[in-house]
């Protein structure tokens, strides 16, 4: 199957390793990726900041880049939820060549959802037996795309042990702008997740800007906690 | 004040840390038990019909509030209508004065505090006495609520207690029900000697003219029973058509807000007592309260935060919220209803910036019995504050630099190389945005080389 991959901003160039590992592991399921290279940011942060009119330019930007693609795969619930539902709203509300973003919509997929719903996809290897991992759910990923179960079925297919975790689904004060603007209460919201850590060897999720905002905060407190991107934790599975 | 909201939170989580840990304790609890009971009947069914209730009757508010009027009237009751809170506090205070009220008890309600009508009626020479145990605490320390249904939820046990022993007398380690006791002797008292109850409704339904009060205390009953003169301050939303939509919008309220199937009371109030010396009170008044909320219901996305049954399950699924409870939003109503209620009813200038308070994580939408879209109006609310200037310039310039960037692939990957560069030297850190990122947390290391460096080298 074709692919084509967006990497979204953040991964590009805070979890440059963690992409190339979603794109080893595309091609280990047999699909031939490609990389749109006009592709940029697809536009969230205005989006949700309430800028419509920027968050549009880029989300039209992005609709050229990845016209005449097959399947779009990106390594972030979040970006993935930005296109898969923003998208289409946003061209509804200005009222402007919505079909152009609902087909896009239809076919663009966050990484986890692509390999369990697209390819089928749910054993990988053993790489990851013995291995203790808490699982930190994206909110667009768990609320939006409702994959409340993929990441899970995914590490433990791939021989992890995902070990229960009382604010799994608790949003981890993220949240783009909001980690700049409300910068007390986000650092707090991170604080209730790495109080309730489990002990485990890795913290895995599948969305670069909560792990960016989690590593932050426990590195400023003294924790030594491992953080590490799905894609990454998936590709050392099947090794 | 709500546009200190980024300071006073900053204040509460860093002076008050045991702020924090009650509200997050006693709210987890409250949303565990709404999660049971939503998975005890078929909720997002009964959700969406409680939603079709609510969008019907307010898409015809007129007719529905002419014909509880005219119920209400026919009952026996008497109707008042206040268009803004200085209208509303005249008329209740015209009423206590007319018949020589000396001291009122109070159920809790919301729409008083959004009225401010207690130092009102202190200042007309009236005894207030707050009768919900959690509310009666705050007013024996001069609080605010801090919950829409649990108002003193960000109060330990340690706090009541110490409380309790200065002013009650109890032990100083008495147990809850100890404490639920002594409360009770004062209440009891109070309840005998007043003139006059006021609380507000949970709904108003206009087929009979009926008030609806839901609670677990009883404070509310006797509230309504005893006093000479009943007060029920409602907000003109609280509208629902029939008898028959009650019956599910109680059971729907009780298991949204605490999991139960029905509150321990309900109190269903059409009229005075029908005969000098039957049970009830000489008359009650039902005072309808605008106060912004037709405002509300003319704006083209808010009107469906009027949809509200203040359960407080938004509250509860709240991971903003459960960090600094009520105080840090500056009004009546917060968390993320408040968030998108507060624009509509105050004016967006005088709410900022209480849109921007929420990380849209979407949990406040699972949990509404009236599936208000909170994420969806909170973003409109952002959309109306970028266009009206409201938001600071830098962030505006900052976005409409990302924009202008993302669409120029070229520049934004040179953009990309000198940002990460600047981050692998900690210069980012004397950006403004990336500045308020570094106040509590690391800085984010970029990745020696780009995925795009990575791409370009062949990714084996």
């Amino acid at each position: 199957m074709k692919v084509a991959f967006f990497v979204t901003c953040l991964a590009d160039h805070y979890f440059a390793d963690a992409a190339a590992d979603a794109v080893r592991l595309l091609h280990h399921l047999g699909c031939e990726v490609g990389f749109p290279p006009d592709q940029t940011c697809c536009g969230q942060p205005a989006y949700n900041a309430g800028r419509t009119r920027e968050a549009l330019r880029m989300a039209e930007h992005t609709l050229d880049v990845l016209a005449g693609t097959d399947a779009v795969v990106l390594p972030s619930g979040s970006c993935a939820t930005m296109v898969k539902k923003f998208y289409p709203r946003l061209a509804g509300e200005s009222g402007n060549r919505v079909s152009r973003a609902t087909a896009l919509a239809e076919r663009t997929w966050d990484l986890a959802e692509f390999i369990v719903r697209r390819l089928g996809v749910t054993r990988l290897g053993d790489g990851l037996a013995g291995r203790r991992v808490a699982v930190h759910q994206g909110c667009h990923a768990l609320r939006e795309l409702r994959l409340e179960t993929e990441p899970t079925t995914l590490l433990e297919g791939a021989g992890a042990e995902v070990v229960p975790w009382e604010a799994q689904e608790e949003c981890c004060g993220f949240g783009g702008l909001f980690s700049v603007k409300m910068t007390a209460v986000s650092a707090a919201m991170a604080d209730r997740k790495l109080e309730t850590l489990p002990d485990v060897d890795w913290v895995v999720s599948g969305d670069g800007g909560c792990v960016l905002h989690l590593d932050g905060r426990s590195r400023a407190r003294g924790d030594a906690i491992e953080f590490v991107h799905l894609a990454t934790a998936l590709w050392r599975g099947v090794n | 004040m709500i546009r200190d909201y980024a300071a006073r939170s900053r204040e509460i989580i860093r002076d008050e840390p045991g702020v924090r840990e009650a509200v997050t304790g006693a709210t987890i609890a409250f949303d565990e038990k709404r999660r049971k009971g939503y998975a005890e009947v078929d909720a997002d069914a009964w959700r969406r019909w409680a939603e079709g209730v609510k969008n019907h009757t307010l898409t015809h508010l007129d007719h529905y509030l002419t014909e509880a009027e005219a119920r209400l009237r026919a009952n026996g009751a008497q109707v008042h209508w206040a268009a803004d809170a200085a209208e509303a506090r005249e008329i209740v205070i015209g009423l206590a004065t007319r018949r020589a009220v000396a001291s009122v008890v109070k159920g809790k309600s919301m729409v008083t505090e959004e009225i401010d009508l207690n130092p009102a009626l202190e200042e007309a020479g009236i005894e207030v006495i707050e009768t919900d145990l959690g509310e009666y605490v705050l007013q024996l320390l001069e609080e605010p609520p801090s919950h829409i249904l649990g108002p003193a939820l960000h109060k330990s046990l340690r706090q009541v207690q110490d409380l309790f022993a200065e002013r009650l007398n109890t032990a100083p380690d008495g147990d809850p029900d100890t404490l639920a006791r002594a409360a009770r002797e004062v209440l009891r008292n109070a309840f005998i000697d007043a003139d006059m109850g006021i609380t507000g409704a949970n709904f108003l339904v206009a087929e009979t003219g009926t008030v609806a009060l839901i609670e677990n205390e009883g404070n509310i009953r006797l509230t309504t029973s005893l006093p000479r003169v009943h007060v029920a301050v409602v907000g003109i939303e609280k509208l629902l058509p029939r008898m028959t939509d009650l019956a599910g919008f109680l059971q729907l309220t009780a298991r949204a807000a605490t999991g139960q199937p029905i509150g321990c009371f309900v109190s269903l109030i059409q009229g005075p007592a029908a005969e000098p010396g039957d049970d009830g009170p000489e008359e009650v008044h039902v005072v309808l309260v605008d106060n912004g909320r037709t405002d509300v219901l003319a704006h083209e996305h808010a009107w469906e935060a009027l949809r509200c049954v203040r359960c407080g399950a938004c509250l509860n699924a709240c991971p903003v919220y459960r960090q600094t409870g009520g105080h840090a939003y500056g009004h009546v109503y917060s968390g993320p209803i408040g968030s998108v209620l507060d624009p509509g009813l105050l004016g967006l200038h005088d709410a900022m910036p209480l849109p921007f308070a929420s990380s849209l994580c979407g949990a406040c939408e699972d949990a509404c019995p009236v599936r208000i879209p909170i994420p969806e109006l909170l973003l409109e609310w952002r959309r109306e504050a970028q266009d009206e200037g409201l938001t600071p310039w830098k962030e505006r310039a900052a976005l409409a630099g990302l924009a202008s960037v993302a669409t120029q692939p070229g520049l934004y990957r040179l953009a990309g190389r000198i940002g990460s560069r600047l981050g692998a030297r900690g210069a980012a850190r004397a950006l403004p945005m990336l500045g308020e990122w570094a106040r509590d947390r690391a800085l984010p290391k970029p990745s020696p080389r780009t995925f795009r460096q990575l791409w370009r080298e062949g990714i084996e």
